[in-house]
């Protein structure tokens, strides 16, 4: 819960702080998916732990003390804040600012620099989150497979939680869709587009169990769209190299450079958005998949209970 | 006097980083001082948080408006740290699954999340394992 709000409020610091596409991601991972995570692993691991001497906790404070002393220190040379003249907002920030807008087309400068100037980075970094959805499935997704139970559902006797949320989700979904493609032009992008969307499927699962969200979506779809994605990303780089370009050039894609620069960045953000989306949400049914085998032995003794609200739900 | 608001200016200037810096220090003890291995990645996350609000702050100018193209604004805060912390968080978030993983394995293996329970564990089977080379 703490940690919910402690994304929110990050967020709306990064809102004050005019970094809106940033903001938006943060509100999406650190107040949503992170804590559910946080959480789903706090209910296997226990919420327990053993006390500890004083003395380490007091080595440490006197550490973190002098580490902070030395690095308050170390600013005491940096530029002041908001300052225009600082090297960080000196050189190549500059050149995006004057010439993004008339060399890629898109007037959110950081979908431009994000899509088109760093694209070599944006791959590398959704590689990585492809590899750690890998590395979470073959940690954990291995025994998950056969246990699932399919009248599992873990919030039946809120029917409120239930109704508002079935009306929410479509609507979420189609936000996650605006984000992705109105990237270019407002706050937005595959990134946050992924994790928006996501999240709806999450809370699916959430509401009604992991069982029958695996109904809808298959953990089959979802690794074979993980893949798909960077391999969207991967082929527009490809296509432009056999036009006879460098690696995530766009501007060959069509004859005119700037439909070319548009074109490639739309792909790349849809190649972007799938695979965020299909990470998480197969990071977060492998994650709920272990969690239900540990207690599936409660399970095995609350059958009447949930016979029992079901019945009160219909009486209703 | 003259100290008063030389000290002011300096504060008022570098405030951000002061509060990153005690932020950050905040995610280092808890990495440092606790034992519990999902209380170290509640640190780390922190931690990151704090690098977050580091490279956010820098890229702020007074008086500038969000990097969005625009008729009539004329300055525009610094686009190319938020494209790398926008990255970061999502690559974080996918780094911290994989530590959460990794803890919920160790659980299964050693049924606990303490760091010096684990160790002792591991000595005691190495131990053992010295034992049945012997005989």
């Amino acid at each position: 819960m703490l940690s919910g709000i402690y994304g929110l409020l990050s967020a709306t610091l990064f809102v004050v702080l005019d970094a809106v596409d940033v903001a938006f991601t943060e509100a999406a991972v650190g107040a949503g998916i992170s804590t559910l995570l946080m959480l789903t692993t706090l209910s296997i691991t226990g919420r327990y732990e053993i006390q500890r001497p004083k003395i380490q906790s007091q080595i440490a404070l006197v550490l973190t003390t002098i580490t902070g002393a030395l690095l308050i220190y170390g600013t005491l040379d940096m530029p002041y804040f908001g300052s225009t003249d600082s090297p960080a907002n000196a050189h190549v920030a500059d050149y995006y600012l004057s010439n993004a807008l008339g060399q890629t087309g898109v007037p959110n400068f950081v979908t431009a620099v994000l899509a088109s100037y760093r694209g070599y980075d944006t791959f590398g970094e959704l590689v990585v989150i492809f590899t750690a959805g890998v590395s979470v499935l073959a940690l954990l997704g291995t025994v998950s497979d056969k246990t699932m139970s399919d009248d599992h559902q873990p919030m039946h006797q809120h029917l409120i939680l239930r109704v508002t949320s079935k009306m929410l989700i479509p609507v979420i979904m189609v936000f996650g869709l605006y984000v992705q493609f109105h990237g270019d032009f407002g706050p937005g992008g595959g990134f946050q587009a992924g994790v928006i969307f996501a999240a709806a499927i999450i809370l699916y699962c959430m509401l009604f169990g992991l069982g029958v969200a695996k109904e809808v979506i298959s953990l089959g779809m979802v690794r074979f769209c993980a893949a798909l994605g960077v391999l969207l990303y991967g082929a527009v780089g490809v296509v432009s190299m056999l036009k006879g370009e460098a690696f995530l050039n766009y501007s060959v894609l069509a004859s005119d450079a700037l439909v070319g620069q548009h074109i490639g960045i739309i792909v790349i953000e849809l190649g972007v958005g799938i695979t965020v989306a299909a990470v998480m949400i197969s990071v977060f049914f492998t994650f709920t998949g272990s969690a239900e085998e540990d207690d599936s032995a409660f399970d095995a003794s609350s059958p009447s209970d949930a016979t029992e609200s079901n019945s009160k739900q219909v009486s209703q | 006097m003259s100290f008063d608001s030389s000290f002011l200016e300096t504060f008022f200037g570098l405030y951000n980083d002061w509060i990153v810096v005690a932020l950050m220090m905040c995610g280092f003890f808890i990495v440092i001082a606790d034992g519990n291995l999902i209380k170290k990645v509640v640190g780390l996350t922190l931690f990151q948080t704090s690098v977050f609000i580091l490279y956010i702050s820098m890229a702020k100018i007074l008086g500038a408006s969000a990097p969005i193209a625009a008729e009539g604004i004329e300055s525009y805060s610094n686009p190319l740290p938020h494209v790398l912390i926008l990255t970061a968080i999502v690559v974080s978030i996918s780094t911290t699954a994989v530590a959460l993983a990794l803890i919920i394995r160790i659980k299964k293996a050693y049924h606990t999340v303490e760091e010096d329970e684990i160790q002792r564990w591991d000595v005691r089977i190495h131990r053992s394992d010295k034992r049945a080379k012997v005989r």
